[in-house]
């Protein structure tokens, strides 16, 4: 129910709509509910709608950490 | 798929299950709840159940819409839909939920009533503007992820000055669902110890993760807010181990990359301007739980279809056989109702929890059951 | 017939199809000699009789399947209800390793029907039936008034021939034996989808709708005797085909979930609607379950020809009576795949 899939903004249309691409699949979503976007944005896509925006340098700071975690737990071993 | 396929990493998801398996003390029990059907969806769905040590449980929650929503509320909606002036606009996942006497939305839509399924909020206000003779309702349910949006379709509507749009309101909230199941009256009689929350992904977005602190002051339970993708999962269950070991009840976010401390500002006025909280809401399994549901406010009437069709909602008993109270509480699993896989299975629910596949009952059945009672051979290939 | 038994020509760029076009009457006559005739055009549907009568094969043994199609849209990307009602009857017959020979083909037209519409699919089937090799030797119109079908059904029937010696069924599957895959799964699916009203989404996948007797014929030559069944995963995808055969083999199969092929837009659009790509129909793939000693010179062959280069082993059938269908997920983890539970979709075939 609350699926919700990121997805990149593309182009910015009239009435707080825009085009976001996700892997090439092309949607028209409202992101009425954001403050601000730009293009290039990635946000969090749910019922037709951009909930969020994704944080990118927090995305890396999680990726590096999910690495960080399993490299730890192998030299653990 | 960025911010997508990195968080589906196998090789990742062995090192933090290494991780998990070497940190989790095998003399204690770790109950945590997955409160989001999102998050019961993504283990069973990816098997994370099976690289979990023992002492690891995950308790499944009622965070699943469909699944707390009451019988006597899908019964009002099949009785709205038979008006013959009425278009039901439904999200997919409601249409199977079974109603009193074996009814649903689809047995309805069978029997001639207009039920359509929408993708989307906008698609119903679509179907309105494009039908100015319909009385289109949207049966709104959902979470605090689906609320904004039933609020833009509202505005949308005025905006566009549509007199033949309005929503049945069945918008839940989920710091009442947690509050319930830790301190609830029905928790208190049957309710089992949880050590932990895996917090939501996409309902934090909206609502921030400062709206869980009462769970650490009051309750004095940890939670570790975790996005939908697997490794989010196995890397807030190792936060929420790591509290638990080190004695700690904190907010942890690990879905950082979306969801901020305050949430959605925005989103929150404009839920907060149409709607207001119901003194109660009756939940499946929980019961009526005060100040749990919105409604919309008395300004806004003219969009709600409880007002303008003066729909009756009649409390309706669950099956007598049903475990989804006890399933949606963390008491019971799957497989220990009596229904389970016998009379109750997706194809032929008998309970809601077994109708989406976010529900307990639904994802055990599709994805888990091979796992009892006798061993399987995928099971035993997994590495120890 | 001659032309001038009809009053005036077939308005196929702005006309109708009326209830006078099913009525047995000359507008039928006329319908049938200006669209079918020239689209499908071959020396026993030349014959105009109320059957087609062909020779005998001299050898083998009769595959015969009959489908219905109420695909909706009519017209989607990668093909059309016509093109689809011929490749889908000649895999159904193809799957049991026979050579495909003729088809038949049955309409049941909503009146109000666009006469260009009717053309375009009707060429669309000629153009099918012709690249395949496979005629469409006799058929049947009949228009129901508007309100009574969704624009347009086909029903299609074939027929075709085993090779002597050749037993392919879906009970014989055995424990060992291996699982492989033509191609990436969903893209039939996810192109009906994303045309369909209230979904509107866009994407460049394209049904991979195709004819499969060739590659058939590739793999039955490469690997015959060590063939036990093959099938394809249309409604209900790979899913349901999986669980079909385990249980009419009443045994288990486990896959490995990074061993299928999938697109990567699929996996988007699949996400993006919150479907298993598992349960998403295809009409351009087959399974096929062998003997571990031929999997190895199936698996070549299938990679030589254009229909299989993506072809991939994909599991192994193993001994449950429970009849469970396993899936070692891409985190090690287990999962069962289960069938589609439900219509959670539109019509997709």
């Amino acid at each position: 129910m609350c699926l919700a899939i990121p997805a990149e903004v593309i182009d910015l249309l009239p009435d707080e709509m825009a085009r976001v691409s996700l892997d090439g699949i092309l949607k028209t979503i409202s992101v009425g509910l954001l403050d601000e976007v730009a293009v290039g944005d990635y946000v969090i896509v749910h019922v037709g709608h951009a909930l969020a925006r994704i944080d990118e340098v927090e995305a890396q700071r999680t990726l590096a950490l999910l690495a960080e975690m399993g490299v730890a737990a192998e030299e653990g071993r | 798929m960025k911010h997508v396929g990195e968080y589906r990493d196998g090789a990742l998801a062995q090192g933090i299950a290494a991780a998990i398996r070497a940190e989790a003390d095998p003399m204690r029990s770790y109950r945590l709840m997955e409160f989001c059907g999102g998050h019961t969806h993504a283990i069973a769905r990816y098997g994370l159940e099976d690289l979990l040590p023992p002492q690891v449980r995950m308790i499944h929650g009622p965070g699943c819409p469909v699944c707390v929503l009451p019988v006597g509320r899908i019964d009002a909606a099949i009785r709205l839909a038979a008006s013959p002036e009425i278009t039901l606009c439904t999200y997919g996942d409601l249409m199977r939920v079974p109603g009193s006497n074996g009814d649903s939305l689809l047995k309805a839509k069978a029997a001639g009533a207009d039920i359509r399924m929408v993708y989307s909020t906008l698609d119903a206000v679509g179907i309105a503007e494009r039908e100015p003779t319909r009385e289109v309702v949207f049966f709104a349910i959902g979470f605090e992820t689906t609320s904004p949006p039933t609020a833009m379709a509202i505005r949308l509507a005025a905006q566009s000055g549509l007199s033949n749009f309005s929503i049945f309101c069945n918008h839940v909230l989920t710091p009442a669902a947690i509050r319930a199941i830790v301190a609830g009256p029905e928790a208190r009689r049957d309710g089992v110890k949880i050590d932990g929350f895996v917090g939501p992904a996409h309902v934090s977005t909206v609502i921030g993760a400062d709206a869980y602190a009462f769970c650490a002051t009051e309750f004095a339970k940890p939670v570790a807010i975790a996005g939908f993708e697997p490794l989010d999962v196995l890397q807030a269950v190792l936060m929420l181990v790591r509290q638990v070991n080190q004695g700690r009840h904190e907010i942890e976010n690990q879905y950082i990359r979306a969801v901020t401390a305050n949430g959605n500002r925005k989103a929150q006025a404009l839920v907060a301007e149409m709607f207001e909280p119901r003194e109660a809401f009756e939940w499946r399994g929980l019961g009526a739980l005060p100040h749990s549901g919105l409604r919309l406010r008395p300004a806004w009437s003219r969009f709600d279809a409880e007002t303008r069709f003066e729909i009756e909602t009649v409390a309706a008993a669950d099956h007598p056989g049903c475990a989804c109270g006890a399933v949606l509480r963390g008491v019971k699993r799957p497989e220990e109702c009596r229904l389970f896989g016998v009379a109750c299975t997706p194809d032929s629910p008998i309970g809601a929890c077994m109708v989406s596949s976010e529900g307990a009952c639904a994802a055990q059945w599709s994805y888990g059951r091979f796992r009892s009672p006798a061993a399987s051979v995928a099971a035993e290939r997994v590495p120890a | 017939m001659s032309r001038d038994l009809f009053r005036s020509r077939l308005d196929l760029v702005g006309g109708r199809v009326e209830m006078t076009h099913g009525a047995g009457g000359r507008a039928m006559a006329q319908l049938i000699e200006a669209i079918f005739q020239p689209a499908l055009a071959n020396d026993f549907l030349g014959q105009g009789n109320d059957q087609a009568v062909m020779p005998l094969p001299r050898s083998g043994r009769l595959a015969m399947s009959t489908d219905g199609y109420v695909v909706s849209p009519l017209f989607f990307p990668g093909g059309d209800i016509g093109s689809l009602a011929v490749h889908g009857t000649i895999n159904d017959i193809a799957m049991s390793g026979a050579v495909p020979l003729y088809l038949s083909v049955s309409l049941i037209i909503e009146e109000g029907f666009p006469l260009a519409d009717l053309d375009r699919i009707a060429q669309s089937m000629g153009a099918a039936s012709r690249a395949a090799g496979v005629p469409v030797v006799t058929g049947d119109t009949k228009v129901v008034e508007r309100g009574k079908a969704d624009g347009l059904f086909i029903s299609t029937a074939g027929v075709g021939v085993v090779p002597p010696g050749l037993v392919l069924s879906g009970d014989r599957a055995r424990p060992g034996d291996r699982v492989v895959l033509s191609g990436s799964i969903g893209d039939h699916g996810i192109a009906i989808l994303s045309s369909r009203e209230n979904l509107e989404f866009e994407t460049a996948i394209l049904s991979d709708s195709v004819a499969l007797h060739d590659l058939v014929a590739a793999m039955v030559a490469a690997a015959g005797p060590h063939l036990r069944l093959m099938r394809d995963p249309t409604r209900g995808g790979v899913a349901a085909t999986l669980n079909e055969i385990a249980h009419q083999s009443g045994v288990g199969i486990v896959i490995e979930e990074g061993t299928i092929p999938v697109k990567s837009q699929v996996i988007a659009a699949c996400d993006l609607l919150g479907i298993d790509p598992l349960t998403v129909a295809n009409e351009g793939k087959l399974i096929a379950v062998v003997d571990p000693a031929g999997a190895g010179s199936l698996l070549a062959a299938m990679r030589a020809h254009p229909l299989g280069g993506e072809a991939a082993l994909i599991g192994t059938v193993v001994e449950d009576d429970r009849h469970f269908v396993q899936m070692r997920t891409a985190f090690g983890g287990g999962r069962i795949v289960d069938w589609l539970a439900g219509e959670q979709l539109p019509r997709i075939c």
